[in-house]
């Protein structure tokens, strides 16, 4: 055994301790918090707000599209208005910020080993940040004319006309600024993510050592970084467009009869811009999701992960190639037709390295000790969505397939199933798998279990059959499916079975919220490592962990994070700080 | 131990779902059917990948469920394993890609006898024009777009006036022969889009966008908008007629050239036409407001 | 989106030959014990507010070359008249050049420990990049009296977007200067102040090279330069 050295070795992320230990008020303690873990509670919760609000309006939709003719409220205008907040908030204010701002500023600083995030005031501006770009995009509900329903590709010219519901109104602009106040924001928050991994990491916290959770995140916020300036500067010159007058993106236009006063702009820059950034946000989703479910796989099967160094080249070879896959949104979009042919060979090799991160999933579970515990069902459901939701992806990325199935049920399908709700699943087994830690309490098993299947299984009910009718051509983003050929009696059954399954799905997320917040002071005590995990999260001296985390001394790091079952150690996981050698290979322990 | 059953169930309804459900593409009346052979090859590969990876999880779960005692085996990587099944998924994805791209090929090659159509969009209703006798389209500028005028035909270029213009009426076309659709918007984004033809392609304003195609079955196909346009967007419905030569001919012989059009003082048919446009034009709109009127 | 492209190249070969120094090709299983044998594998020895700094720089390279990307693209179509650059701008790129080299004394002063010279330069340079901005809001009023309007023509749309966002980064470079200044008056504690002024000089420098970048697009010479690239490639 290896004497300790003293923390003081390890300098606490170059912020004073004192600064940390003592705020010095209540405001400073639970709301202008500078502590991550407190800034990460803020972003989760901002976000399962506006998350909430992003679920009810998926069941307007679906009340109008299930049945329609039945309620006339929703008028074709707020149908659009409902489908283009709902994908807004889902894609941006939800998924990324809570996989960024929540996981990300719970974990990455315990998980590296750090005492809170490298630059905890702009941390702190960034949460402020993104609450005031929640609530512009909430007060365009009660603008003049309503939200923008442009959809949430947004694209010009409708996106700023006035055929599009809040497109010469309020809508559209409030939009634009909100999201441009969100890329401030993120870009604050993601500075912290990513010098937090690259500076704030413990003694001995090689980047090998890192749990794939931290990988994860950590590419996922590059990839963020370097995509959404192309958000911006498509927001920016919209917005332009719009109030100004320009015509970035406005050609000659005839609107009702009236010529507009654009010239000469060009809808494709703006596509071209938009899915520079779409096309890596889908990653900036997903890689975290790849990251956490390594996690929740590799600690509920008491095993180490398959082929850990694969997993990280894996993450790394996807963040690169998804920025090269952009176009794949637009092989009917009119640009170069030769364009299709590069695209679809490198969307088509990015299925390599995703299949390999599947396939040791599970092998993961291979001759593994398998608990079925409510993450490691969430995990498994995971896979199974996101395998289906992967390999339909194949479809729209082969160029000539996607020509038919553009625009159709059948993309509206893929990418729920790929990164609505195969992201979801792990949001909801990481929700199970960590709030022990954040609470001290385990959530209730039964709601949960109830909680899991409904959401599984509905939401394969939802989105399964979906793609037939897209196959069958009925398009996307159809305010009202009558007067169509090719729609048939049962496809409207069908459609109404959809619509059913999607309220007892949302119905479903209820119970886990009140499960969330009963659990608070009902649930079972947890103790410090209720999974008897091995990452640095579950080794604090409290639980929830205090402000710096670890108490006096940082850990030190002494193996890699995924030592399970390992032959000749008395228990079946041994924790990353735990020093000694249990016979594999050569110690690499100084004398 | 409820989950692996689940998982097997899961492959199980959704391969007889596949089979069995009556839902699939509507019959094809084009020569597309390569794209329908290409999504056939794609269905079989994923789905066998599908049920493969979800079977084994199922015997995972069932086989290595946590018991009394159990430990799991301690097996980092293996690294040939890992080989393999790169080497087998390329293989796999190779599969998909080349037939893809062969079709695609022929997708974008129009072939040189394919005779022109234009297809004109605007909020919320499809227009169409055909080259006349020369066989030659006119320029057009949505600059000059007017009541007069609606589809922006450039009066001075002669090879325009021979044009045939269907306004906001149904489309006709000729049995088995290659068509090339050019496309045009005159204000947003649209997306020309017939289920029966497969192809599909985005109108940009601005700009002139193309597909080709040959119908292969006479009959009467729904014309759809596949692109949000604004509010209007799901009633932008249109017709195409795919009819037998003569039956063509004989509906070709009652359009009006873009010359007879703009003399209204001759023809005063014009008049009546520009004015229906404008009415079914405002077709759509007026049906928007109803609901909200309500 | 060429341009874009290749800084992501650039991006990413930095981070690669980042990355093939971590030792990605180990087996972590195989090494228990503490790292120390691993040196060089934990941290960089920059301050970490540098590290912050440039991973900040490199999403600021990022707009930027996607606004030229978008220049580029957006160039290529029919309506586009270029407009004459003011002369005013060869002055303005001359006062932020004045502006950098200020700052580049005062770190060099900080490092010897001379706060005359730090304060000194410092205050130049906060006085040029007021004078730089104050420069560019006259190009700007020279070319709309001029008649070049802002949605007159794209390129004068491009104009005044780049060059105005510019202007805001160096707007608020002028806010970290100013708090930096108020240490060098203050009495900062000497290292935290030699951090602070080169903090300062890199954000500077940057913004300066950004400028040059965004003058050679704009007057045309980067598109005469790909051209001709492009000509020798063909």
């Amino acid at each position: 055994m290896v004497d300790i050295t003293p923390a003081d070795a390890v300098p606490p992320a170059e912020v004073a301790e004192v600064e940390l230990y003592h705020p010095h008020s209540w405001w400073t303690k639970y709301v202008f918090s500078q502590d991550a873990k407190v800034i990460a509670i803020q972003y989760s919760a901002t976000a399962t707000a506006i998350g909430l609000v992003a679920l009810v309006l998926s069941w307007l939709m679906r009340l109008q599209l299930g049945f329609p003719g039945t309620f006339d409220f929703i008028t074709p205008e707020a149908y659009y208005q409902f489908i283009t907040v709902h994908g807004m908030i889902m894609v941006i204010y939800l998924l990324t910020a809570l996989f960024l701002g929540g996981f990300g500023n719970y974990l990455i600083p315990l998980m590296v080993g750090a005492r809170d995030m490298v630059f905890p005031y702009v941390n702190m501006l960034s949460y402020w940040v993104y609450l005031l770009a929640v609530l512009v995009l909430v007060s365009s509900f009660f603008a003049p004319g309503g939200p923008t329903g442009a959809g949430w590709t947004l694209y010009p010219p409708q996106a700023i006309m006035t055929g599009t519901p809040g497109g010469q109104d309020w809508g559209i602009i409030l939009m634009l600024s909100s999201l441009i106040l969100f890329i401030i924001g993120f870009t604050m928050g993601g500075l912290n993510y990513v010098v937090t991994v690259l500076q704030g990491r413990t003694r001995g916290m090689t980047l090998m050592r890192l749990p794939l959770t931290v990988w994860g995140i950590f590419t996922a916020t590059v990839m963020a970084l370097l995509a959404f300036p192309a958000l911006f500067v498509a927001c920016v010159m919209m917005l332009l467009d719009r109030v100004l007058g320009t015509s970035f993106f406005m050609p000659a236009i005839v609107e009702m009869g009236q010529q507009l006063q654009h010239n000469g702009g060009s809808p494709i820059l703006f596509q071209h811009l938009f899915w520079f950034f779409g096309h890596p946000e889908v990653y900036i989703v997903a890689l975290p999701a790849f990251g956490i479910v390594s996690d929740l796989i590799s600690t509920h099967a008491r095993k180490n992960i398959f082929g850990y160094r694969m997993m990280v080249w894996a993450i790394i070879a996807i963040g690169a190639l998804s920025f090269v896959v952009w176009a794949h949104h637009m092989y009917v979009s009119g640009m170069h037709p030769y364009f299709g042919f590069f695209f679809a060979t490198t969307t088509l090799i990015i299925a390599i390295p995703t299949a390999i991160k599947v396939y040791n999933w599970v092998l993961t579970l291979w001759r593994g000790d398998i608990h079925l515990t409510i993450p490691m069902l969430f995990a498994l459901a995971f896979i199974v969505t996101f395998v289906n939701g992967g390999l339909t992806g194949l479809f729209l990325g082969n160029v000539v397939v996607d020509v038919p199935l553009s625009d159709t049920m059948f993309v509206v399908a893929h990418f729920h199933m790929v990164m609505g709700v195969a992201p979801i699943l792990v949001i909801f087994g990481a929700i199970y798998h960590w709030y022990p830690k954040v609470t001290g309490r385990m959530l209730d098993e039964t709601l949960g279990r109830f909680h899991f299947w409904v959401t599984f299984l509905g939401a394969y009910l939802i989105f399964f059959p979906m793609h037939y009718l897209g196959l069958m051509g009925i398009p996307r983003r159809y305010a009202e499916l009558t007067d169509m050929t090719i729609m048939t009696e049962s496809a409207h059954h069908l459609n109404s079975f959809i619509s059913i399954m999607a309220f007892i799905v949302g119905f479903a997320q209820m119970v886990f919220l009140f499960n969330l917040i009963w659990s608070i002071r009902h649930g079972r005590q947890a103790g410090g490592n209720p999974w008897r995990a091995t990452t640095l999260e579950w080794q604090t001296p409290e639980t929830p962990p205090a402000h710096g985390n670890f108490g006096k001394e940082l850990p030190i790091v002494y193996r890699w994070a995924y030592d399970y079952s390992v032959p000749g150690a008395k228990q079946d996981f041994i924790p990353q700080n735990v020093p000694g050698s249990f016979g594999l290979g050569p110690s690499r322990e100084p004398a | 131990m409820a989950i692996a059953l689940v998982l097997v169930l899961v492959v199980v309804g959704s391969v007889v779902f596949h089979f069995l459900s009556p839902w699939w593409w509507t019959p094809i009346a084009s020569n597309w059917d390569y794209i329908d052979n290409t999504i056939i090859i794609s269905f079989w590969i994923t789905g066998v990948v599908f049920a493969a990876v979800v079977l084994f999880m199922a015997y995972c779960v069932f086989r290595f469920r946590h018991r009394e005692g159990n430990r799991a085996a301690y097996e980092p990587e293996n690294q040939r394993l890992e080989r393999w099944l790169t080497v087998v998924t390329a293989v796999g994805v190779t599969a998909l890609l080349v037939p893809g791209l062969f079709v695609w090929s022929r997708f974008v090659t129009v072939p040189s006898d394919a005779t022109e159509l234009e297809v004109v969009a605007q909020q919320w209703q499809w227009s169409f024009r055909l080259p006349g006798k020369d066989g030659k389209l006119g320029t057009s500028d949505t600059r000059i777009v007017s009541a007069e005028n609606p589809l922006g035909i450039v009066p001075s270029d002669p090879n325009g006036q021979d044009d045939i213009v269907v306004e906001a009426a149904d489309l006709h076309l000729p049995v088995g022969k290659p068509v090339k659709v050019l496309l045009r918007s005159i204000d947003v984004l649209h997306d020309f889009y017939i289920p029966e033809f497969r192809a599909k392609m985005d109108m940009i304003p601005g700009s002139v966008t193309y597909f080709w195609f040959t119908p292969t079955r006479t009959g009467t196909f729904q014309v759809l908008c596949a692109e949000l346009c604004g509010q209007g967007h799901p009633l932008m419905h249109g017709v195409a007629v795919v009819d037998t030569e003569q039956d063509y001919l004989a509906w070709v012989g009652q359009q009006q050239t873009f010359a007879q059009l703009s003399a209204p003082q001759k023809t005063g048919s014009a008049a009546r036409s520009t004015e229906s446009t404008t009415a079914s034009g405002l077709d759509v709109a007026a049906k928007l407001e109803t609901p909200e009127a309500r | 989106m060429s341009v874009i492209l290749v800084f992501l190249l650039v991006i990413a070969g930095f981070s690669g030959w980042w990355l093939s120094h971590q030792r990605l090709l180990a087996k972590p299983w195989l090494e228990q014990g503490l790292a120390g044998d691993f040196i060089g594998l934990d941290r960089s020895a920059l301050p970490t507010a540098k590290i912050g700094l440039g991973v900040f720089l490199a999403v600021v390279g990022c707009l930027f070359s996607l606004f030229t990307s978008a220049y580029f693209m957006r160039m290529g179509l029919s309506d586009w008249r270029p407009l004459p650059l003011p002369r005013l701008l060869w002055l303005n790129t001359g006062v932020l050049v004045l502006s950098s080299v200020a700052l580049q004394c005062a770190v060099v002063a900080a490092r010897r420990g001379q706060m005359d010279m730090v304060r000194l330069g410092l205050a130049t340079a906060g006085l040029t990049a007021l004078a730089f901005l104050a420069g560019q809001l006259m190009a700007w009023r020279q070319l709309t009296e001029g008649g070049y309007l802002l949605a007159s023509n794209p390129a004068n749309s491009f104009f005044y977007l780049i060059t105005g966002m510019h202007g805001l980064h160096i707007l608020g470079g002028l806010v970290g200067l100013g708090r930096t200044s108020a240490g060098a008056w203050n009495g900062a504690r000497p290292e935290r102040l030699r951090l602070g002024v080169e903090l300062c000089a890199m954000y500077w420098h940057f913004l300066l090279f950004v400028w040059l970048g965004v003058f050679a697009v704009l007057a045309g010479w980067a598109a005469t330069f790909i051209d001709i690239c492009q000509r020798l490639l063909t």
